[in-house]
């Protein structure tokens, strides 16, 4: 049982590693990350980037739903605003991929505070369908808007570079995306301790008292929704890099449900449950398909059913999550550190 | 500009709108008395749409006998989904519960595309097959009888829910639950007869689209064109269903003829768009006070 941790300041209280152990167990964690993609064959690699990535948009979606309390199903409509924004600066121009992200970021962050604009007088689920109608008229521009974004057929787009060199193979990406991720997770961990975040929670838990207190409504939930799809963007121009061809079909209204259930089955208001969630969902389908492969030679109609079972599970998670585990992952997640920490107690 | 074939169009559009208004109503019910959007009403019109594919093309039933069944078997789900999905969320947040039907959807396609496999199917036909003349307006026969059947189901309905004692334990529990309660209605009998009521207006609709369109586990997608009807309509008005599911019928229709396919949806969710921002609670749905 770990005992003797009486915190004696407010910035003690704040910090965001409170123990030596914690910092311990994340520079283990940072090290593996490293050495990870020396290790492990091309599909894990491949895995490790698709992962980073959910990470970054589900943070980021993580900000609006979970610590600002606004539903979102327009997410895979603001990673697609970053994607299309980095193709076409990659094929137009010749910038280097830290400034072309960043410039995917704010574009989409744009995007997301005119989507956020009804923000004030519609709230709840109204703006869910809100968010609905506009990722509708952003997948009608990518297909219609044939001069910039090359219509049905899409873009293809050259590799990320900087200082002449070309992030072409996936091990390359890995060093792009992982670091990005964790960059990205620990900026949003630190907006929660200033008064944005704050002001965040508080319209979370209920809007009309925060006016009250002070807080400028629409500013705020504006900020949330420009920061969110920030992230969202900034995930859709990696997204762009590591497949290197963007069509309209690569971010359909499914991706958007998909963010949502990973913020759900994560945990909502959790950036740890963020990230599990994000793994989580991505490695499912994945180990189905692994299940799916190993079961072939006993059931040639396995790979028929896959599919399929892929929705039900799915669908089942999403389900399961809400009604036995509202919390998410995250809160598995702590209470395994509890057993650990009171042991040998009980709670 | 051919007014002919204006009219014609404009005739399918808002025949079409007829059966929107049956699924809006079949919505607007659930809302209505349990306050639950339902993403999932496009996967239980599909579910009652393969089941009728079952009874009417596997089993070679009767058309006639096939369809009850079909509603039947869908109002079902409806039930169950209820019993078993909704009422532990009983309390929770919209956002866990629209998140909880959203579930339900994906695990109903997904046991569609197990059952009857991704590939699509054509329903066996049992509407008459001679054309329909509406003074020299030809309308097909298929859309017009869909029509015939859907508005004869939203007259019971209505009548239903006006004059009948489970009608009007409905109407109370929407207006004020608690009193409701106190007076006597079992409310949670009125929770799952509404999504049994609500999922059979949709059953109905459903098999009605699919034996004009054909059927797909892609099906479901029709959800969203309800989903705007039942907002520009206002989540809690019958009447805002059935006007909204006319016009926004009728527009899909127009706006598909004459600007193409992929301008229906855009054109639908931009009058969404103009609505959320004027009138967000819809034309006609009830603008809720909140207090502190």
């Amino acid at each position: 049982m770990r005992i003797g941790d009486a915190k004696q300041s407010y910035e003690a209280d704040e910090a965001i590693w409170t123990s030596p152990t914690q910092k311990v167990w994340l520079g283990l964690f940072l090290l593996i990350l490293l050495i990870f993609p020396f290790i492990v064959d091309s599909y894990l690699l491949y895995l490790g980037c698709l992962v980073g990535i959910a990470v970054i948009s589900t943070t980021g979606l993580n900000i609006l739903t979970g610590f600002t309390g606004l539903i979102s199903l327009g997410q895979a409509g603001f990673m697609g605003v970053g994607a299309y924004t980095v193709a076409w600066l990659s094929i137009n121009t010749a910038l280097p991929f830290p400034v072309t992200l960043v410039l995917a970021g704010l574009m989409a962050a744009a995007v997301g505070i005119l989507v956020g604009l009804p923000s004030l007088r519609v709230k709840g689920l109204y703006l869910a369908i809100a968010t609905l109608a506009a990722s509708v008229f952003l997948h009608f521009i990518f297909a219609e808007w044939e001069a910039v974004t090359g219509g049905m057929g899409g873009l293809s787009l050259e590799p990320a570079h900087l200082f002449g060199m070309k992030f072409q193979s996936d091990f390359m990406m890995y060093f792009i995306i992982v670091p990005l991720a964790v960059l990205m997770v620990l900026a949003a961990r630190n907006v929660f301790r200033t008064r944005i975040g704050r002001a965040f929670i508080a319209i979370r838990d209920r809007d009309i008292s925060a006016e009250i207190l002070g807080i400028n409504l629409l500013r705020y939930k504006l900020m949330s929704f420009a920061l969110s799809s920030f992230y969202a963007g900034v995930a859709g121009g990696l997204f762009a890099y590591f497949y290197r061809v963007v069509t309209p079909e690569s971010f359909p209204l499914s991706m958007s449900i998909f963010y949502l259930a990973a913020v759900i089955v994560g945990g909502m208001g959790n950036l740890l449950g963020g990230i599990l969630g994000a793994a989580f969902m991505t490695l499912v389908p994945e180990a189905l398909k692994l299940l799916t492969a190993a079961l072939t030679p006993f059931y040639p109609n396995a790979p028929v059913f896959m599919s399929p079972m892929l929705e039900i599970i799915f669908g089942a998670l999403i389900v399961g999550f809400l009604i036995f585990e509202p919390h998410g992952l995250a809160e598995i997640w702590h209470r395994i550190r509890r057993f650990f920490r009171l042991w040998p107690f009980r709670n | 500009m051919d007014w002919l074939f204006f009219g014609e169009i404009s005739l399918a559009g808002l025949a079409m709108g007829g059966l929107y208004a049956l699924i809006a109503l079949g919505f607007v019910i659930i809302y209505k008395a349990t306050r639950v959007i339902n993403f999932a009403i496009g996967e239980i019109m599909m579910f009652a749409a393969y089941l009728f594919l079952a009874f009417a093309g596997g089993m070679e039933m009767s058309p006639w006998i096939a369809l009850p069944l079909a509603v039947i078997g869908g109002s079902i789900l409806g039930g169950v989904i209820e019993k078993t999905m909704i009422r532990p969320m009983l309390g929770e947040s919209p956002i866990s519960v629209v998140m909880v039907t959203i579930g339900i959807a994906s695990i109903l396609v997904g046991l569609v595309e197990f059952i009857w496999t991704a590939d699509p199917q054509l329903l066996p036909n049992f509407l008459p097959r001679e054309p329909v003349f509406i003074g020299e307006l030809y309308l097909a026969p298929k859309i017009a009888y869909g029509f015939l059947i859907a508005s004869v189901l939203l007259i019971i309905y209505l009548l239903y829910f006006r004059f009948s004692r489970g009608g009007v334990a409905l109407r109370a529990t929407a207006s004020d639950q608690a009193a409701a309660y106190s007076m006597g209605i079992n409310v949670r009998r009125v929770f799952n007869m509404a999504w049994v009521f609500g999922s059979l207006a949709a059953s109905l609709a459903g098999v009605l689209v699919a034996a004009t369109g054909g059927l797909s586990p892609q099906f479901g997608i029709i959800g969203l064109s309800v989903l705007v009807v039942v907002i520009v309509g206002g989540l809690d008005s019958i009447l805002g269903a059935l006007v909204a599911g006319v016009f926004i019928g009728w527009l899909e229709t127009v706006a598909g003829a004459y600007l193409g396919g992929e301008y229906r949806m855009p054109a639908t969710f931009l009058v969404l768009a103009v609505i959320l921002v004027i009138r967000p609670y819809g034309l006609f749905g009830t603008h809720e006070i909140e207090r502190v």
